[in-house]
């Protein structure tokens, strides 16, 4: 018995001490390996979530495809390391991902405790309540005592948790592990409410059986801005994945689109040129091919593209740009200049 | 031992063949190896947590956890409690499904085994059916399929069950019922229930000798019942009654007031419970058909009862095969209590080894922790088992 225990235990510790991330490198490795793996949620409708056919698809999805296109040169050469909301950061740390793309909220704790590198915001969102119509709600200051159905490991859960007891209220955690699990959870009715991001909600809401028995509340109660993540200590890795979500934001500024992506190569705009390789060496710089934003938007599309696919107003979840409109029209999409 | 191959002149060679000190030495190499792995490991853990920047640190323990907890019946926690204290009230609620689940398998566990050696071919064949059907079926998969059940059978909250008279309710959030309140002089009553306890435990003394210097057998339990029924019962009365029930009542958007049992807990402790029972039936069965007949025949001449030749003669020895294997099953429920994450349980897997590993990003500690938990839970039912089984092993006169 003592034996068994001490060699489980240090079977265990084995596990966790030998499994080395990838360090400084993660550029090679991929290469090396001729895919790219990016850790994605487990299944969100319109952000990450495989076809009828297997297929990755969605706005999360895109954006790993576009830094395969930047790197590989072919953006479907992905794969997808599903993890919950509570798993994402130790498969990244562990280096069973190269990259996060998976609706995750920037947080001090996250950047300074957890240790990852953030590059940017890809979707500005908010957490926001879902309930049943017939429940007559109007407002979240109603829900005091209801049971709320929450993801386990998010930032869902702190600001739940800092809402009621700002407001006084009182209410039963529902802790689940999915989006599918809190789905059936809700539809069942073990929970009254449903909250998580903005954004999954309208995903969740989409997957319902009956949407328009559902509202979202009006109240939004904390800032979720969802971006991608890397581990420490790979600097050329982090600026890769940096200018790849500059490079989508950038190419819809200048107007270019997938479709005049070719005829956009001889522009006249010296920072189209650039940002396409048909002037300087941006990509060789990055440690890329010259081309890497081409690839990007060729394979893939700009940001307002990648948006207006997946999640847009003609999507089911039917999400206005809102926030995550360009600056130049009263949202809050800022690229760096490529210069 | 001798060497009976040619005579070997290295001294090596010669410790080698020697029995004895060959022991010795290949337990100095193993246990080298192992420090060497174990030094290894350490060295990669160093160098792999270097490289992401993190340090090695306990004190996230004293921060606050932030996050609610929605199932806490022993300690009061609320988000501003440390990240120990979510690991105490996991660690408490892994303790509660794993004791109460122990009890239930072996309650379920026993009759069943005895029920699979019943002569009625209809209850012998229900009973292997049922064992045999769910502990072929992994128990994951009980746990989900019965918290479905649960929340998708279960009427919902605002249409909740009345089981009788207002007082208990069942829907899918849970099983309602009155809890007792204790009024001022309720005290008097638990002493009483003490007393009474104590008095058992010196009348069954008393009755186990006189049966051994006279004989005469008293009806031992029936008695005992009294007692505590009975002086618990008259100091209840004398002392006005001292308790007061508080009744559950939908108010909003759930049920106020009163104790509830949690779908979450009721599926985890369901489906370990009767997964471990059909193993514990196996081996009931198997250590009741080991004592051999004879000895049952044996008693019936000497003019024992049926139910005396089970309590005296079978069920003892039937116990000490019994026991040994019946540990491992108290180990693996406990163990397979870590499954509760899939269905939101907030066991220590849960609290500590989940939402505060992801909070704090410490999964080097919580993990080390986590697994110190279960270790130490682990090692006390085993020393408990171990004790249990020497006390009812053979003593030989
Ligand atoms: N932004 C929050 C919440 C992220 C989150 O977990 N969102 C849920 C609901 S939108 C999700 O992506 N679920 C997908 C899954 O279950 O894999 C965070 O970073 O903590």
């Amino acid at each position: 018995m003592k034996l068994k225990t001490t060699v489980t235990l240090s079977a265990a510790l084995l596990a966790l001490g030998v499994t080395s991330a990838a360090q400084a490198g993660t550029l090679e490795d991929v290469q090396g390996r001729g895919v790219l793996r990016c850790v994605t949620s487990t299944g969100i409708a319109g952000f990450a979530q495989p076809d009828a056919n297997g297929v990755w698809r969605g706005f999360d999805v895109d954006f790993c495809r576009a830094t395969a296109a930047a790197v590989l040169g072919d953006a479907n050469k992905i794969e997808a390391v599903t993890s919950t909301g509570k798993t994402r950061f130790t498969k990244l740390n562990a280096g069973e991902g190269d990259v996060l793309w998976r609706n995750t909220t920037i947080t001090f704790t996250r950047d300074v405790g957890v240790k990852l590198r953030f590059h940017g915001v890809n979707y500005y969102d908010g957490q926001g309540f879902m309930v049943r119509k017939d429940l007559g709600v109007n407002s979240a200051m109603e829900l005091d005592g209801a049971s709320v159905c929450i993801q386990t490991g998010t930032t869902t859960e702190l600001n739940l948790s800092d809402y009621f007891n700002t407001n006084g209220m009182k209410y039963e955690p529902v802790t689940i592990e999915t989006n599918d699990e809190g789905r059936q959870n809700y539809e069942s009715g073990r929970c009254d409410v449903y909250t998580t991001d903005a954004s999954g909600l309208a995903s969740t809401r989409s997957a319902l059986p009956d949407p328009d028995a559902h509202v979202v509340l009006p109240e939004i109660i904390s800032k979720e801005p969802l971006g991608p993540a890397t581990r420490h200590g790979d600097d050329q890795w982090s600026d890769i994945v940096t200018w790849v979500l500059n490079a989508t934001i950038t190419a819809e500024e200048l107007g270019v689109t997938s479709q005049n992506v070719d005829a956009m190569k001889d522009s006249k705009n010296p920072e189209v040129r650039r940002l396409l390789g048909t002037d300087g060496s941006q990509g060789e710089e990055l440690g890329l091919s010259n081309d890497w934003a081409y690839q990007i938007i060729k394979q893939v599309g700009n940001y307002g593209e990648i948006f207006e696919n997946n999640i847009g107003v003609n999507t089911p979840l039917g999400i206005a740009r809102g926030l995550n409109a360009l600056w130049t029209n009263g949202g809050l999409l800022y690229s760096p200049p490529f210069r | 031992m001798k060497d009976n191959s040619s005579q070997a002149s290295n001294p090596l060679t010669r410790l080698w063949r020697n029995q004895e000190s060959r022991g010795v030495i290949i337990q100095i190499i193993t246990i080298t190896l192992l420090f060497a792995i174990i030094a290894l490991i350490g060295r990669n853990v160093v160098i792999n947590l270097a490289a992401l920047d993190k340090e090695f640190s306990f004190t996230f323990l004293t921060w606050p956890a932030a996050y609610d907890i929605g199932f806490s019946p022993f300690l009061e926690y609320t988000s501003q409690s440390t990240h120990l204290k979510a690991a105490a009230v996991g660690l408490l609620n892994t303790l509660l499904v794993a004791i109460t689940g122990c009890i239930f398998a072996s309650i379920l566990g026993f009759t069943l085994g005895i029920l699979r050696l019943s002569k009625n071919w209809l209850v012998n064949r229900i009973a292997y059916t049922f064992v045999e059907f769910m502990r072929n079926v992994p128990v994951l998969i009980h746990i989900l399929a019965i918290y479905s059940l649960i929340i998708t059978l279960m009427p919902p909250v605002k249409k909740a069950l009345d089981l009788g008279g207002g007082q208990f309710f069942i829907s899918n959030r849970g099983f309602y019922m009155p809890s007792p309140v204790f009024e001022p002089g309720a005290w008097m009553v638990g002493v009483a229930m003490i007393v009474a306890i104590l008095s058992v435990f010196l009348f069954r003394r008393w009755a186990k000798k006189v049966q051994d210097n006279t004989g005469k057998i008293y009806p031992v339990f029936w008695i005992s019942i009294g007692i505590i029924f009975g002086l618990t019962g008259i100091v209840f009365i004398a002392a006005g009654m001292p308790l007061s029930w508080d009744v559950p009542a939908l108010k909003g958007f759930n049920f106020k007031g009163g104790m509830a049992i949690k779908p979450e807990f009721l599926a985890l402790w369901l489906a370990l419970s009767y997964y471990t029972a059909c193993f514990i039936a196996e081996i009931v069965r198997a250590g009741i058909l080991a004592v051999s007949h004879g000895q049952t025949e044996a008693s019936k001449a000497l003019g024992l009862r049926n139910n005396r030749v089970l309590q005296l003669v079978v069920i003892p020895q039937a116990l000490r095969i019994i026991i040994p294997p019946l540990s491992s099953q108290y180990l693996n429920l406990t163990k397979n209590s870590s499954l509760a994450i899939a269905i939101g349980y907030m066991d220590i897997t849960a609290t500590l080894g989940g939402i505060s590993l992801m909070q704090t990003g410490k999964e080097m500690e919580t993990m080390i922790l986590v697994m110190g938990v279960y270790l130490l839970i682990s090692l006390c039912i085993s020393g408990y088992m171990n004790w249990f089984n020497r006390r009812i092993k053979l003593t030989e006169r």
